[in-house]
């Protein structure tokens, strides 16, 4: 399921816009009732524009300037409880001050979209690329899906907020970009008329809100006896999520002719060494296939899209008659058997008949450049692991050791 | 919409009762008949935030509400971001024709721990933004729902289970935090302190918070006989005591700059020692010690300097 282009059917506007600026665009595209955020590097060009959007009376929205990024969030609970439609924004530091928010987010089924410009935690405090902020966020019950291009980030953005204000799913959703990488690059990217989109995502009806006409108790305390069947509601919406989208995005494919799915497949169908990755790597990781494949390696590249709800039965079936599965991950799971993505990627083949060796590379935490020769090193790697039959569980590429 | 606030007793058994009876609070607790009063004041569709604390722990156990108005709950530190959002989200909707009511007054209520300290931040950051919402803090004086804990609100010579009244030392040594100065400062329309015991004066203040535009902070005193060792008969005369002693004088500041010291405590003829109000309280009996007896002295001097200077800025 490689990225589709046909002709779309709507007219539309070109502009070079870098992805923080398409997810603005997107946001107020999508007629958003409360935006609430608190700026931080490098997520802030999205609050920027947004704001000047509404200052300039080109979206009706509430903004609220928060003072933290734990009141953005919870300020999106308290909009959203009452029916509207809010979004956020954040990064890094600012996600971690959100995390305790998150959790509740999520479980009290508010349907609020979160764009995060991934970057790096603090220490030493940096400013850079990877994903240590939201993969924190992973296991939160926020759907998690990332973005490759600017054009992605727009699209994405839109659909999200149709996935999440599905009464079958009635759960937040992050939209990821790489930090720098993609938040401050400006590449092409083809909108739709505002009139299409408003008519796509359509005004949200609330399932159960604070209505003073049918006053209802939200976010109770629950103990022993109820705690366990809220989360198993919960898990239940979210494994709801990929049917939904699937039929989101084929109505938006409708509009755009663009489609992502839960994976991108890229060359992959007799490829013997299969890179896994997601985000701006897996640009670079289609770059090296190319070359490589020129020269008559059989390589491809599977880019996760959506990480939350992860596709276990996808990502097997997609692997199963590859010879090694290389993972290029820009987070570090400190003391654990190997690192996030991997972790998923092993559980996933657990149960399957035929399990490719499995390689896990960190890379580029706080931004460290992963050039195309990092990735040929890993593949590099893999075929000797191959050759002797075992790979370590995890190594670091492109550091000083 | 503005239906009137029941201030008599007769019109106050006439309005709708915004907490049903079979809520989990203790016997004698402060917060409930707070709260009842609060809902003598309202004047019309109205949706509640509460912060994490006893009150929405006991009045809301799951499957169970003792609400009856619309009310939501996140978490402990957030309950002034949670109700910034509430009342943009109602306005945006209003604009946009999405909501049935042209107004819903939104009210957000922080005991002492949620609002004095980890809300300070959010509350700070509401009242600069100006919402159109109450704020509302019972102020039991310590983190009762964890376990009596000090709190920013605890009073000099309190003991609690982190500042222990022991050998060394005599219960909490800091002095309390002004709240309702420091929102005052933020220049807001309406601050205002109430008890539960002094019920017109509370509801008529409570109307007020409502009727203005942008913010408004009304700090009412909350006695728990759970933590403050008192028998739950005595709560009513402690609330009294608190305004009689001067430990909680009611007073009222307009736009941040206007003191004006409500009747209750314009009336005192003097402060009454807060010998009376001490001893039907165990969390103060140690003070009672003699090699205590300085510090209580000093704390009384306290009371008494900070009424002088309550009374200097009320014009009394």
């Amino acid at each position: 399921m490689a990225t589709k282009s046909k002709t779309p059917k709507h007219p539309v506007d070109i502009e070079g816009l870098t992805g923080d600026a398409a997810i603005a665009v997107a946001l107020r595209q999508c007629d958003v009732d409360v935006v609430s955020a608190y700026p931080i590097t490098p997520q802030t060009i999205i609050v920027e524009d947004f704001q000047k959007f509404a200052a300039n009376g080109e979206t009706h929205t509430k903004v609220i300037p928060v003072e933290s990024e734990h009141s953005a969030l919870s300020a999106c609970i308290g909009a959203s409880a009452v029916g509207a439609r809010v979004a956020t924004t954040t990064a890094s530091a600012g996600f971690a001050l959100m995390w305790e928010v998150l959790y509740c987010a999520a479980s009290m089924r508010m349907p609020i979209v979160l764009a995060v410009a991934n970057r790096a935690l603090s220490a030493p405090i940096n400013i850079h690329n990877d994903w240590s902020d939201s993969y924190g966020g992973r296991d939160s019950g926020f759907i998690q899906v990332y973005c490759q291009s600017c054009q992605e980030a727009y699209d994405t953005t839109i659909m999200a907020f149709r996935v999440a204000e599905d009464r079958q799913v009635l759960l937040p959703i992050m939209v990821c970009i790489d930090g720098f990488i993609l938040s401050h690059n400006v590449e092409r990217v083809e909108m739709l008329p505002d009139e299409t989109v408003k008519k796509f995502v359509g005004v949200r009806e609330p399932f159960q809100n604070l209505d003073p006409d049918n006053p209802i108790t939200l976010g109770p305390l629950c103990l022993t006896d109820y705690y366990f069947e809220f989360k198993e509601q919960e898990d239940r919406a979210i494994r709801a999520v990929p049917e939904v989208y699937k039929r989101v995005e084929a109505e938006y494919e409708k509009l755009t002719g663009r489609s992502y799915g839960l994976l991108e497949k890229y060359k992959t169908d007799d490829a013997e060494i299969i890179i896994f990755t997601h985000s701006s790597p897996a640009g670079t990781a289609k770059a090296v296939t190319d070359v490589l494949r020129e020269k008559g390696e059989k390589v491809g590249v599977l880019r996760l899209k959506m990480f939350r709800p992860f596709p276990t039965d996808a990502v097997r079936e997609a692997v199963k008659n590859a010879k090694a599965v290389v993972v290029f991950e820009k987070c570090m799971s400190f003391g654990a058997p190997c690192n996030p993505l991997a972790l998923e990627l092993r559980t996933a083949l657990y149960e399957a008949e035929r399990r490719p060796l499995v390689a896990d590379f960190v890379i580029g935490l706080g931004g460290r450049d992963v050039p195309p020769e990092t990735i040929v090193q890993g593949i590099e790697k893999t075929k000797d692991y191959l050759k002797k039959g075992k790979a370590p569980m995890y190594e670091t590429l492109g550091v000083r050791k | 919409m503005s239906e009137p606030a029941a201030v008599t007793i007769k019109d106050m058994l006439k309005k709708k009762q915004i907490l049903s009876s079979g809520h989990r609070m203790c016997a004698g607790c402060g917060a409930p008949p707070t709260i009842k009063l609060m809902g003598m004041a309202l004047r019309g569709p109205t949706i509640v935030c509460n912060a994490t604390g006893c009150l929405e722990v006991a009045t809301t156990i799951y499957p169970f509400t003792a609400w009856k108005i619309p009310w939501i709950h996140v978490a402990f530190e957030n309950v002034s971001a949670v109700a910034s959002g509430v009342a943009e989200a109602y306005k945006v909707m209003t604009e946009k024709g999405r909501t049935k009511h042209e107004h819903v007054d939104v009210i957000a209520i922080g005991g002492d721990g949620a609002t004095f300290d980890i809300g300070l931040g959010s509350l700070s950051g509401a009242l600069e933004r100006g919402h159109d919402m109450v704020y509302m803090v019972y102020d039991n004086g310590a983190y009762q729902n964890t376990g009596i804990q000090r709190s920013g609100a605890t009073l000099p010579g309190q003991e609690t289970t982190t500042s222990w009244a022991g050998r060394l030392e005599p219960g909490k040594r800091q002095r309390k935090k002004p709240i309702a100065e420091i929102v005052a400062a933020h220049k807001i329309p309406y601050v205002a302190t109430v008890t539960p015991y002094h019920h017109r004066d509370f509801i008529t203040k409570f109307r007020k918070a409502l009727e203005v535009e942008g913010p408004a902070f009304i700090h009412a005193l909350s006695p728990c006989p759970r933590g403050w060792r008192s028998e739950s008969g005595k709560t009513m005369e402690l609330a009294k005591l608190a305004v009689e002693t001067g430990i909680h004088p009611l007073y009222e500041i307009i736009n941040g700059e206007q003191y004006i010291m409500s009747a209750p405590s314009k009336n005192l003829k003097e402060l009454t020692p807060l010998d009376e109000f001490f001893k039907l309280q165990g969390q103060f009996k140690h003070l009672y010690k003699p090699e205590w007896e300085d510090f209580r002295k000093q704390v009384q001097a306290n009371v008494i300097a900070d009424w002088e200077l309550l009374k200097k800025k009320c014009g009394v």
